[in-house]
């Protein structure tokens, strides 16, 4: 009736897990419970579980992606304290059938929970502002595609309560994640969310890829689009390209555990080898999703903190489309050891070397763009210099990697452990950081404040050198990734150094909660009233902040790159205008309906509830074709409406 | 109903006509009589001695990318013209992905299978 | 209020200057990036039966198991209905709804008899026990076949309900573009079909 559902699968006898999920389940309740006696409920509903507004599901995908953050570090820190007290004698507080679930949910839910969220969160909010449009190319989809996410999400965390996660790693290799050798739900649970969060990603790519190339201001052409959006289009494009390879690779282990079938098994001529290959065709070209929009930010920052244009634009557009092309043809550098042989071993170490060019004609490019410019130290810019040492650092240690003799030694080690949180952290996490400095201002109307906001910088920057770099050394030792116990004992020092970078790391996220706080607490001192706190250049400065739902009451004609600097530069003043009746997508609960289904439906594949799926597709299919029958989905704004809100607006950038 | 030309979020501006390739009965018939020939022919070069045995393997190769042309062309209007550049663009891309992931599975994996030690029989 | 759009300029026409696309071609160009997508999951299917066909563990080869006469068959089908859809979709193009009707009918017919042969086929496999379980081949060729004929069983019910939203709407502009994704979607998968009988059938047998 409720097929692998029972009373046991709650982890009774297990504190940790139990005593964690306690109180998570607590926490969420406490807020539901909040929420309802505050009466928040129509207006959470109205204003953001049925928004279309691609500002609304940029706000919630970042939200999402800083919450699984902490889920995430919690795991990290747990693995620290882990492997630097049980050394030699002392087996530590884990045993490894929870330390192997824990760093596979660190992996799954730090890439596909935390960093995707992240960057495409802060894509959704910037680019139809920085494009001078009025939303992205398909709206309902955009809803659709953020809370297919969320549920992902959902059922991740859903594992720490009922029954146990993957103790596969974050790639699920068979065979260990087939049937024989995993036959609990903690693999399911794994395949499923992914798959589900899966698709909304595939639709977020179409949509932006559409949206970017379909969807401009007019005079924007392409080489007049912010370099924001060209990383984005090319992040997009590789979602697009690569994602349904890993919905593929993913349906092939599903068929192997549910039906039986021999893709991946030891018998009946399955290869496993086919696996690693198929998930690093998409994992390769997924690390640079997250990467390519990180530089676009920092291209920005860049440019509006140095007081001067973003130097050699074109090379910089050309360097991300090699980056993009490249980046899906390198992935055999994840497998260097599994035996394909010094042929194919050069071929694509040779790539692997290459596609480093062109991210450091990028690096050289943001050199030269703060070279005499006239630069202001606010938070976005030191995660900018951070960046540039740090990811460079990391970089060299990939280039290093990629030379296969030297990738025989040091596959699956600490030392790759460290080159990948280097680029990861020093190039994606400073990345988001710095954008959620940037853009806060613009979503919320006031700014964060800067002196937590610099602390948060320092501790996250100490805190990674601490806890990363003597990773590079214990590699070259020997030492391994993944382990829950260290026979070693000479290795400890360094992982005790190790576990005090978490802890600086923890001390950073405390200041960067503690930032949110305060400058909520604190924001009428910070009100950004002209809706261009930083001199900004490109055309999102130019609205206020908030923008109102449509954007731009007119949309802006472009002439030049940094079309905002363009306008105060010429000194463009009040100019009346007559304003016209706006047409804006209504709201939908389609994204919300069919993520609540596909909870449902996922959680009842995972535990085998057959009659569930089944009424979980039914009604996910009576969800679609009530969506797909409505023709009325726009609702219009009054240009009467339009013309007050316009009015009403304090000023226009520093140019009024 | 004039406004579904325009998306709801863009205003009345003058923006590019853009024209599809013209569609029409003569391009439709001509493109399934193509493609038909293409698949008797394949289907002839698969169960005769037509061609050298070695190459059938080839000729069916031709004869299938030949006949997604004809599709491409006569079925879904991939032109030459200005409008048609982004759908060409993708294609491209799209194409690349998919070479890059069949030939490149193949190769890696028989290099793989190659030094693979011998499989007990079992 | 101040507009950053008063000043005159010229629309920089081509090279994407022109201010954001019609509806039409704004859906159009975002179905065919789904298309693609679409193909590259199909390209690792492929790739997967590619590197699987030989791993027959012993059990029936495609050699042994393949009519090509049925294949020949069903390929003429799906191209047929491919014919048809074009010509349905001209028809809704110049609002003929009931020259539509015609051709939407002929669509869903060859499109069913497709799948009918289909079925027969995977069905007497799984009788000889030749089914998926049997080996990686088998495995990797109901996946590959059977994810192409769930697609041709998605599309044929959608096709349903468009026509349903034809008889009730009308050829409306939004039923247009539905309709226009519709073909999209139906040439794709006889481009499909294309790889499938080649790579699978004709090559399979020799």
């Amino acid at each position: 009736m409720l097929g692998k559902l029972s009373w046991s699968v709650i982890p009774w006898n297990e504190p940790l897990p139990l005593l964690s999920g306690g109180v998570v389940v607590i926490v969420i309740l406490a807020v539901l419970a909040l929420v309802t006696i505050k009466g928040w409920w129509p207006y959470l509903w109205r204003e953001w579980l049925t928004s279309v507004d691609h500002k609304r599901i940029g706000v919630m995908y970042v939200l999402l992606g800083l919450v699984m953050l902490l889920r995430g570090f919690a795991d990290a820190i747990m693995m620290r304290t882990q492997q630097a007290i049980a050394v030699g004698d002392a087996q530590g507080y884990l045993p490894p059938e929870h330390y192997d679930q824990i760093f596979s949910a660190h992996g799954t839910i730090m890439i596909f929970f935390v960093a995707m969220p992240l960057v495409i969160g802060l894509m959704n909010f910037a680019v139809p502002l920085q494009l001078g449009v009025r939303d992205v190319a398909f709206p309902v989809l955009n809803s659709v595609s953020f809370w297919l996410t969320a549920t992902g999400a959902l059922l991740v965390n859903l594992s720490l309560v009922i029954g146990n996660f993957s103790r596969a790693s974050w790639w699920g290799y068979p065979p260990l994640s087939g049937l024989e050798f995993s036959p609990d739900v903690g693999v399911d649970y794994y395949l499923w969310s992914l798959q589900i969060s899966g698709i909304g990603t595939l639709l977020t790519g179409v949509n932006f890829v559409t949206t970017i190339l379909k969807l401009r201001a007019p005079g924007m052409t392409y080489f007049r689009m912010p370099v924001f959006c060209w990383t984005a289009l090319a992040t997009n494009l590789l979602i697009v390209a690569t994602f349904p390879i890993l919905t593929a690779t993913f349906v092939m282990l599903l068929l192997d555990r549910y039906l039986g079938m021999h893709f991946f098994t030891n018998d009946a001529g399955g290869n496993q080898m086919m696996y690693v290959n198929l998930f690093w065709a998409w994992g390769h070209p997924e690390v640079y999703i997250l990467i390519l929009p990180a530089f676009g930010i920092f291209s920005e920052v860049a440019a509006t903190f140095s007081g001067k244009g973003l130097f050699s634009y074109r090379s910089m557009v050309l360097a991300t489309l090699g980056i993009c092309v490249l980046s899906l043809m390198v992935w055999l550098h994840h497998f260097f050891t599994m035996g394909a042989g010094a042929d194919v071993n050069a071929v694509f170490g040779i790539m692997s070397t290459i596609i480093a060019v062109p991210t450091g004609v990028k690096v050289f490019n943001w050199l030269f763009t703060i070279f005499r410019g006239r630069v202001v130290f606010r938070t976005p810019a030191l995660y900018l210099v951070g960046f540039m040492v740090t990811f460079v650092i990391g970089g060299l240690t990939g280039v290093l990697l990629a030379v296969p003799p030297v990738d025989f030694v040091l596959h699956n080690s600490a030392f790759l452990v460290a080159h990948f949180h280097n680029v990861i952290i020093g190039g994606v996490v400073f990345g988001v950081f710095a954008g959620y400095n940037y853009w806060f201002p613009k979503a919320f109307g006031f700014t964060l404040d800067e002196r937590l906001g610099k602390a948060g910088f320092w501790c996250w920057l100490i805190g990674f050198y601490l806890a990363f770099m003597p990773l590079y050394g214990l590699g070259l030792m020997g030492m391994t990734r993944r382990l829950q116990h260290i026979a070693e004992p000479s290795w400890q020092p360094l992982l005790l150094v190790a576990e005090a970078g978490a802890i600086v790391i923890f001390v950073g996220v405390l200041c960067q909660i503690a930032q949110l706080y305060v400058s909520i607490r604190t924001r009428e001192s910070r009100r950004d009233l002209t809706g261009d706190p930083w001199d900004g250049r490109t055309l999102e400065w130019a609205t206020s902040s908030p923008p109102p739902a449509y954007n731009f009451a007119v949309l802006p004609r472009v002439e030049t790159i940094d079309a905002f600097s363009e306008v105060k530069r010429r000194g463009l003043g009040r100019v009346e205008v007559t304003y016209e009746a706006i047409h804006m997508p209504r709201n939908s609960p389609t994204g919300f309906v069919t993520a609540f289904f596909a909870v449902v439906t996922g959680f009842a594949l995972i535990w085998h509830i057959w009659w569930i799926v089944i009424l979980g597709l039914l009604a996910a299919a009576v969800t679609i074709l009530v969506f797909g029958w409505s023709d009325e989905r726009e609702r219009e704004i009054p240009a009467a409406e339009v013309a007050q809100m316009e009015r009403a607006r304090p000023g226009l950038g520093r140019a009024a | 109903m004039d406004r579904d030309d325009l998306p709801f979020y863009a205003d009345r501006t003058p923006g590019v006509e853009e024209h599809e390739p013209t569609a029409n009965v003569l391009s439709y018939t001509v493109g399934f009589a193509l493609a038909v020939l293409a698949t008797i022919a394949s289907f002839v070069v698969a169960e005769t001695d037509l061609l050298w045995p070695p190459g059938i393997a080839v000729g069916l190769v031709v004869l299938a990318i030949a006949q997604i042309g004809v599709h491409l062309v006569f079925f879904l209007h991939l032109g030459s013209g200005p409008e048609s550049t982004n759908n060409i663009l993708a294609l491209t891309f799209g194409v690349l992905i998919v070479f890059l992931v069949i030939a490149g599975s193949l190769w890696i994996i028989a290099n793989l299978d190659a030094n693979m030690m011998p499989m007990p029989v079992h | 209020m101040a507009t950053i759009g008063a000043v005159p300029i010229d629309l920089a026409r081509g090279r994407g200057g022109g201010g954001p696309a019609p509806t039409r071609i704004v859906v159009a160009y975002g179905f065919w990036i789904f298309i693609l997508s679409d193909m590259v999951m199909f390209s690792a299917l492929f790739a997967a039966y590619a590197v699987l066909s030989g791993n027959t563990a012993g059990g029936p080869t495609g050699a042994e198991l393949f009519d090509l006469r049925n294949v020949f068959i069903e390929t003429m089908c799906l191209l047929l209905s491919s014919y048809t859809a074009g010509l349905g979709a001209l028809s809704a193009e110049r609002r003929q709804p009931g020259r539509f009707l015609i051709f939407a009918g002929l669509t869903f017919v060859l499109g069913a008899a497709f799948l009918f042969i289909e079925i027969t086929e995977f069905a007497g496999m799984v009788r000889q026990g030749a089914g998926p379980s049997r080996s990686a081949f088998l495995s990797a060729f109901f996946t590959l076949v059977g994810t192409h004929g769930a697609h041709v069983a998605m599309g044929l019910l959608w096709l349903i309900y468009l026509v349903a939203q034809v008889i009730v709407k009308g050829l409306r502009p939004a039923v247009l573009r539905r309709l226009l994704c519709f073909s999209l979607f139906w040439h794709a998968l006889d481009i499909v079909w294309v790889g499938v009988f080649t790579l699978v059938y004709l090559m399979g047998v020799q």
